[in-house]
């Protein structure tokens, strides 16, 4: 049974939708990684997760966390929820820690706020968690504040806020992106190493293709609010189906490729999106047909949303 | 970073006033005739007596301590209201939060001392009560306005969204993390507006409706020796200069405190 079950989720402004009927689900200690070009509601479907859309948003479709049912509820359960069951790892350590409170405390508030522990305890627990993230010296380096740390130092801090209570869920959004290429690799391991030993889901974000190819077990491609593209990661790379997944993977560097191929166009504004397939203004395989959106097709354990997909798929392995 | 030198000699002026405020009244008598009429500056008066005897140098420094009290008063009763109506006008229901800020916008339009003198005439007593009522009804819109666009830029500061995402409740997130960020910069403008508080109180006094003689505020002062102005011309000068020094004073250490917690802000000037 999948620890978060997310059905048909849809936020909307008015008359604008952002995210069009996101479905997927988990398992306990698993990794979905979510990719896409920046606004194609990546960060939306992590914050529709934490209950926490802009003031406006409007949610519908159901997240099933084991059983309960999170849409819905009233805010004073999604802050029982919030870092304690489903946590958030956000992209800017630099940002995401309050520069006038000590490091030790924000780790430590996390503790007062889900464990009801007195604060001298969830003091010592927060060095604990600290020590668990790497940080060395960890009883002084709870005394520090954010700017005595640098930018690795500090998203381990963020990573033991997101782990302390042992969430069943651990949304990163983009965690690594601010990071210099070799933090990168310690994040991510460390990131592995928690997943591994608390059992947690993981929904991991980011734009780079290569990071998820890593990390995740399966890969759900977002465009336009919507998953086009979802399956098992290895296969989905190899044997990518959507035009789109195809072209995000023409655009990664490898070692003698010269030129690196991109996507014409831009992505689609959500308050005027294309007629049919959101993707066929910028299909180089658009056909009459695509005029009519395409519904995302489940065949074993891949689905994608496109008409022309099996003969596409076809083609490229003959 | 450094205080600028203005703001410093504001900051030890305003000790001065302060400890002169508390000691002085306590050994000289401000409120009966202690020596001859109309004085030069002595050795025992140290700026002379006025045209009834009384001494002075106690009758300011009993004016400070109503000034002082009035003046911290107000702003204290201004920064509850105000953060409170600040902080809901950013997180409150779109209705509430409209009504709150035309409401201020609507406080804003009025006239200051003409709101004061009207909430005044309500009072029967004449003590500090209703002017210090008076004026803070006419103090909290200035800190409304500041709270709320502190609060509503510090909103979407990551560290803000991720306390929540965390599973705090909005009251926590304010009060650990976003007014501890706001006390800066309210230190710096509460001394700014203290200033223009203390101003209107004298204002109130000189015209006769704030704190009444024989109560020595320092409007009461400028009032008494506006008539000694052609012949003893110094006891309407020691009052007068004494209030205008202290609004320098406030708005040099207000400055101050504005250019050391806003570094990238405005200069001192």
């Amino acid at each position: 049974m999948p620890v978060l079950k997310v059905e048909d989720i849809h936020v909307s402004f008015g008359a604008v939708s952002i995210l069009r009927g996101v479905s997927f689900s988990l398992e306990q200690g698993k990794t979905l990684g979510v990719v896409g070009e920046s606004g194609c509601g990546k960060s939306m479907t992590a914050r529709a997760l934490m209950g926490m859309t802009p003031p406006g948003g409007k949610l519908t479709g159901s997240i099933k966390l084991d059983a309960r049912e999170l849409i819905g509820q009233p805010e004073r359960d999604w802050q029982d929820i919030r870092g304690k069951e489903i946590a958030l790892v956000m992209q800017d350590p630099f940002t995401s820690l309050n520069p006038i409170m000590k490091v030790g405390h924000q780790v430590a508030e996390v503790f007062q706020l889900h464990q009801s522990m007195p604060a001298s305890q969830a003091w010592d627990a927060a060095v604990d968690m600290l020590d668990k993230v790497g940080i060395p010296d960890p009883a002084q380096s709870a005394k520090k504040y954010p700017h005595q740390m640098s930018g690795g130092q500090r998203q381990r801090v963020v990573i033991a806020t997101a782990f302390a209570c042992q969430p069943k869920v651990l949304i990163a959004d983009e965690p690594t992106t601010a990071l210099d290429v070799t933090l990168q690799a310690q994040i991510l391991r460390l990131v592995n190493d928690l997943q591994r030993e608390f059992k947690t889901a993981v929904i991991f974000i980011s734009h780079d293709i290569g990071v998820i190819a890593e990390e995740a077990d399966e890969i759900a491609v977002f465009y336009a609010g919507q998953i086009v593209e979802q399956g098992e990661t290895q296969q989905v790379l190899r044997n990518p189906m959507h035009p789109y997944t195809k072209a995000l993977l023409g655009a990664l560097p490898q070692p003698g490729k010269l030129r690196l191929d991109s996507i014409t166009g831009q992505p689609p504004r959500f308050d005027d999106l294309p007629v049919g397939c959101s993707f066929s203004p910028r299909c180089q395989f658009k056909q009459p047909q695509c005029e009519q959106a395409p519904s995302l097709e489940w065949n074993d354990s891949r689905a994608v949303r496109c008409w022309r997909a099996n003969e596409l798929a076809d083609s490229a392995k003959g | 970073m450094k205080f600028n030198w203005l703001a410093r000699l504001g900051a030890i002026y305003l000790v001065i006033l302060t400890l002169a405020a508390v000691l002085i009244p306590i050994f000289r008598p401000y409120d009966r005739k202690v020596g001859p009429v109309l004085a030069s500056p002595s050795m025992q008066f140290w700026l002379g007596t006025d045209d009834k005897g009384y001494d002075i140098l106690a009758r300011l420094a009993y004016g400070a301590r109503i000034s002082l009290t009035v003046g911290i008063s107000v702003q204290l009763i201004a920064l509850v209201i105000g953060i409170t109506l600040g902080i809901v006008a950013v997180y409150g229901p779109k209705w509430l939060r409209n009504v709150i800020l035309r409401f201020t916008d609507g406080m804003f339009a009025f006239p200051d001392i003409l709101l004061a003198i009207m909430i005044i005439g309500i009072f029967n007593d004449r003590g500090m009560r209703p002017v210090i009522i008076a004026l803070s009804i006419t103090a909290w819109p200035a800190v409304v306005r500041l709270v709320k666009t502190q609060a509503a830029t510090l909103k979407d500061r990551e560290f803000v969204v991720s306390s929540q995402a965390l599973g705090a409740s909005t009251f926590y997130t304010v009060t650990r993390h976003m007014l501890p960020h706001l006390v800066g910069i309210l230190m710096a403008v509460l001394m700014v507006e203290l200033a223009g508080t203390i101003l209107a109180e004298s204002a109130l006094s000189f015209i006769g409706i704030g704190v009444q003689p024989p109560t020595p505020s320092w409007g009461n002062l400028i009032s008494d020796a506006k008539n000694l102005m052609n012949s003893n011309p110094m006891v309407l000068f020691w009052p007068c200069l004494i209030l205008s020094v202290t609004i320098f004073a406030l708005n040099f250490v207000g400055d101050g405190l504005r250019a050391h917690f806003d570094p990238k802000g405005s200069e001192p000037n």
